[in-house]
């Protein structure tokens, strides 16, 4: 008697996202697990967005630091560097310098380096405020409307913020990233919120808080795979959104990433540390059922390709 | 869970008299209320139906898929009513369901129909011996309505086994033996038998106050013993899907799951 491979089909599947305008990026679309393409159909591969902040990359470690030496001054220069000389397929422009911490620019500043930044490239815009609940209220909307009709996506709109900047999104027609940390059940309930206010939920992506490899990924990783679920074998229609791994800023804080050869020589090469720290957390998220990823250095961003070229082409078979 | 709503039988004062006038709008709006309550079917009971049953069951089954998109449950013990309904129902919903056959020689013309006509079917487990004693007799009934379903070429995926929900006023023990008997129906196969209630028969004749309390209780014991759809009011019972979804996993919680 002839194997039959054993193949699981789900009721539910992932709604697409596309956003950009000049140049577009779709991602999500799915009918079944992250590479799992011999099951169900994943009509598009997951997209990496290069990270650009309004600030300068000061606490990033060298080895990512050095990278973006003489562009990381002006935000629209290092993007346009993302996207000409690194072949970005997405730009994700983070408005560090509004935080209260840092520089606490006001909300008219970040509106300007959204028009510069949209003025200087042509990929697709991810728009993050500084993570401060209250400025990013004020931050995002004016943010949302420098970049109106450039249809990007914006966030990310918390439990504590989301009606102001959810209004922002679809006032200005872009999409939106929901964080919730690290709870499945508050993911699910900020999606109904944000859909109650009529946005759609088909323009939500979902953000389940990222963590990096040995810093508790394993609590990212089975959150977002009982999200992955939830959406494919209970059909749940409000947990059916892609989600976003915003890996980069995760991965460079860690002690690998950052500790430096003389006092552990046994750890080997910083450099490859923290490129390998990134590629290896962004690698799991994209396992566990991310689309969307945010990262730094460029050597992982070309390693993760990879690895998405060969998973999805295992798919093909 | 599969509620098929209840609210269009013949015995409302409303229903009769739009019946009776043709009157499609008092329909429609019963209709509509159900679907936005959560039901997934709508019961059209046109009861005996003797005399122009099949121009009452056409004229049912259109004006219902008129106003929502959904399949309708054809529940008559007139057959050429039913075959009526069948031939103008819109599969584009789901498929329709008959309602019923049983062990009765006089409901087998039903199996026929569910063949022909690619429908679902409801086997109550009655024959013409009076009603059955326990969920023992309940599954005799089951066995044979099955085998009978079998030479007629009904897949028994579209048979739904209703155990028949009697009065708790008069028939105290059997709801004991119904709950039984829809855990038992299940293992009369693989994949487990379907079963579905008529759930308000239980608070038949109980003050109207305490009606639903007790129709919303036993429909949470049925649904434990893994009911696969009701005969009920979704206006009643939504609370208690949406509540037993989150309680036994089906559904991941959230403060706002009654609102979905």
């Amino acid at each position: 008697m002839a194997f039959t491979e054993p193949k699981e089909a789900f009721p539910g599947s992932i709604y697409d996202v596309t956003f950009g305008t000049e140049r577009t990026v779709t991602f999500g679309g799915e009918h079944g697990l992250a590479f799992h393409g011999f099951e169900g159909a994943a009509p598009h591969l997951p997209v990496i967005a290069f990270e650009v902040q309004d600030s300068l990359p000061d606490d990033w470690p060298e080895a990512v630091h050095d990278v973006y030496a003489g562009v990381s001054g002006d935000p629209a220069v290092w993007a346009r560097f993302c996207q000409d000389e690194l072949k970005a397929q997405a730009i994700a422009l983070r408005l560090l310098s509004t935080h209260p911490d840092r520089e606490d620019r006001p909300a008219a500043d970040a509106a300007k380096t959204v028009a510069d930044v949209l003025d200087a490239v042509s990929v697709p815009i991810i728009i993050l405020g500084s993570n401060h609940v209250e400025k990013d209220a004020e931050v995002l909307v004016a943010a949302a409307e420098a970049a109106k009709g450039r249809k990007c996506i914006i966030g990310k709109a918390q439990e504590k913020n989301y009606r102001t900047i959810t209004a922002a999104a679809m006032a200005n027609d872009h999409l939106l990233i929901a964080l919730s940390e690290l709870d499945i059940n508050l993911c699910k309930q900020l999606n109904i919120l944000i859909t109650q206010m009529g946005y759609a939920r088909e323009r939500i992506i979902i953000d389940p808080m990222c963590s990096a490899l040995g810093y508790g990924l394993d609590y990212t990783w089975s959150v977002m795979e009982r999200i992955r679920l939830a959406a494919l074998a209970q059909n749940d229609a409000v947990m059916q959104q892609p989600m976003l791994a915003d890996v980069g800023m995760y991965a460079w804080k860690t002690k690998e990433a950052q500790a430096p050869e003389a006092e552990l020589p046994r750890w080997g090469s910083l450099k490859q540390r923290g490129i390998a720290w990134e590629a290896i957390t962004a690698g799991s998220m994209l396992l566990t059922g991310a689309e969307l990823l945010i990262m730094r250095h460029p050597e992982a961003v070309a390693s993760l390709q990879q690895f998405i070229g060969e998973l999805s082409a295992a798919d093909e078979r | 869970m599969l509620i098929i709503g209840e609210k269009l039988s013949i015995i409302a004062k409303r229903v009769r008299e739009a019946i009776l006038h043709r009157d499609r709008s008092p329909i429609q709006e019963i209709a509509v209320s159900q679907w936005r309550a959560g039901a997934g079917m709508i019961d059209a009971n046109i009861g005996p139906a003797d005399e122009g049953g099949e121009a009452l069951m056409e004229w049912m089954v259109t004006t219902i898929q008129e106003a929502v998109p959904l399949p309708v449950c054809l529940d008559t013990t007139n057959a050429g009513a039913v075959e009526a309904g069948l031939k103008v129902h819109d599969n584009t919903w789901g498929r329709p369901m008959i309602n019923s056959t049983s062990n009765d020689p006089e409901r087998f013309p039903m199996l026929e129909l569910a063949a022909r006509y690619n429908a679902l079917i409801i086997g109550l487990t009655v024959g013409r011996g009076g009603l059955p004693a326990d969920a023992e007799e309940r599954c005799a009934l089951a066995a044979e309505i099955m085998g009978r379903a079998m030479e007629c070429g009904v897949p028994l995926e579209d048979l739904y086994l209703d155990p028949l929900v009697l009065q708790i006023a008069t028939s105290q023990d059997h709801a004991r033996h119904v709950l039984n008997a829809v855990k038992m129906f299940q293992e009369l196969n693989e994949p487990a038998m379907k079963t579905v209630v008529g759930l308000s028969n239980i608070s038949n004749g109980c003050p109207k106050q305490i009606r639903p309390v007790l129709n919303r209780h036993y429909f949470t014991l049925l649904m434990h013993e893994g009911l696969a759809a009701a005969i009920a009011d979704p206006h009643e019972v939504a609370e208690t899907v949406k509540t037993l979804d989150v309680l036994q996993g089906r559904i991941v919680y959230a403060h706002s799951y009654l609102e979905m």
